[in-house]
């Protein structure tokens, strides 16, 4: 059901996602990014080898933040505003979790908003990509 | 390590200066690529009818998703997929790149069946100092989103680290 504005409150924590993509997921991935780095499929790459294993494309992790906003939204309000921060890398395989809290609400020229903070946390409980999305609601 | 980084006069030059546009397409079938990637279920990214019933026009793009830009060989970077000719670069010297950060701001709806014309700028320039990389140069790159009907839709900015 789409979210209703006046349905949660400041502190809430939004459904989290897990993921853990292996390379066959990465490479469809790109395919729909349009981003062919060898460093996401190709573990003969040079810079592959240096770390020992292809990674998860920053761009895969920032999607996936915008998914756990849209799949929490379900369509009862749009994105205005949407970044993250790459602060280190993970691995295909690895299960990682995404989720948010809403650290504001508030009304503003007649808009109904919010501020999510986003987090996408690896099996140590490291935040790699720390985010955060202004969604408007209908 | 660089011990400095000066932003010349020559860097500062090309700040602001925008690069010759560029089409993106998308389409139902781009959408679907790209929420396939991702790994979406939600059938509003798939399926047209659920999108109409949700609101949209047609398929909706996914967050962060703007568009696939049009490849031509010769014209296009065959690993990044994006225009070769981004507008003026800086030369800078510093061996090494990292992904900093992606901003997205959204300023209206983009559908399946939109066709947007991409034009990208250095936004700003800046030195840092970093933990463990010394002084860092932060290169910030901000693409605009231009709809068929001539409506900015979106901007997107990134950040490059070279240290």
């Amino acid at each position: 059901m789409p979210l209703d504005w006046n349905s949660f409150e400041e502190g809430d924590a939004i459904p989290e996602l897990k993921k853990a993509p292996g390379v066959t997921q990465l490479v469809k991935y790109s395919a729909g990014g349009g981003d062919f780095n060898p460093l996401h499929h190709d573990f003969n790459f040079p810079q592959s080898k240096m770390i020992g294993s292809v990674i998860i494309h920053g761009r895969f992790k920032y999607a996936a933040l915008g998914e756990v906003v849209s799949n929490w939204l379900d369509h009862g309000g749009r994105i205005r505003l949407l970044s993250c921060q790459y602060r280190g890398m993970d691995l295909p395989d690895n299960e990682f979790t995404l989720g948010g809290t809403v650290k504001r609400k508030w009304e503003e020229g007649g808009e109904k908003l919010a501020e999510v903070e986003l987090y996408a946390k690896n099996a140590e409980g490291k935040n790699t990509t720390p985010g955060s999305a202004v969604v408007v609601f209908r | 390590m660089a011990e400095e980084i000066e932003i010349t006069e020559e860097m500062r030059a090309v700040i602001g200066v925008e690069s010759t546009p560029w089409t993106y397409e998308v389409t139902t079938t781009s959408v679907r690529a790209f929420a396939r990637g991702v790994g979406y279920t939600d059938l509003v990214y798939f399926d047209v009818e659920a999108a109409q019933a949700a609101g949209y026009r047609s398929l909706p793009c996914p967050p962060t998703y703007l568009g696939t830009p049009v490849f031509i060989p010769g014209q296009s970077n065959d690993t990044f997929s994006g225009p070769k000719d981004s507008g003026p670069g800086i030369k800078h010297g510093l061996p090494n790149l990292l992904d900093g950060g992606t901003e997205t701001e959204y300023f209206g709806d983009i559908c399946a069946g939109d066709t947007l014309s991409v034009t990208s700028q250095i936004s700003d320039l800046s030195v840092r100092e970093g933990r463990s990389t010394g002084k860092m140069l932060i290169m910030t790159n901000e693409s605009t989103y231009t709809n068929q009907n001539g409506e900015v839709v979106a901007k997107q900015r990134g950040q490059a680290i070279f240290y």
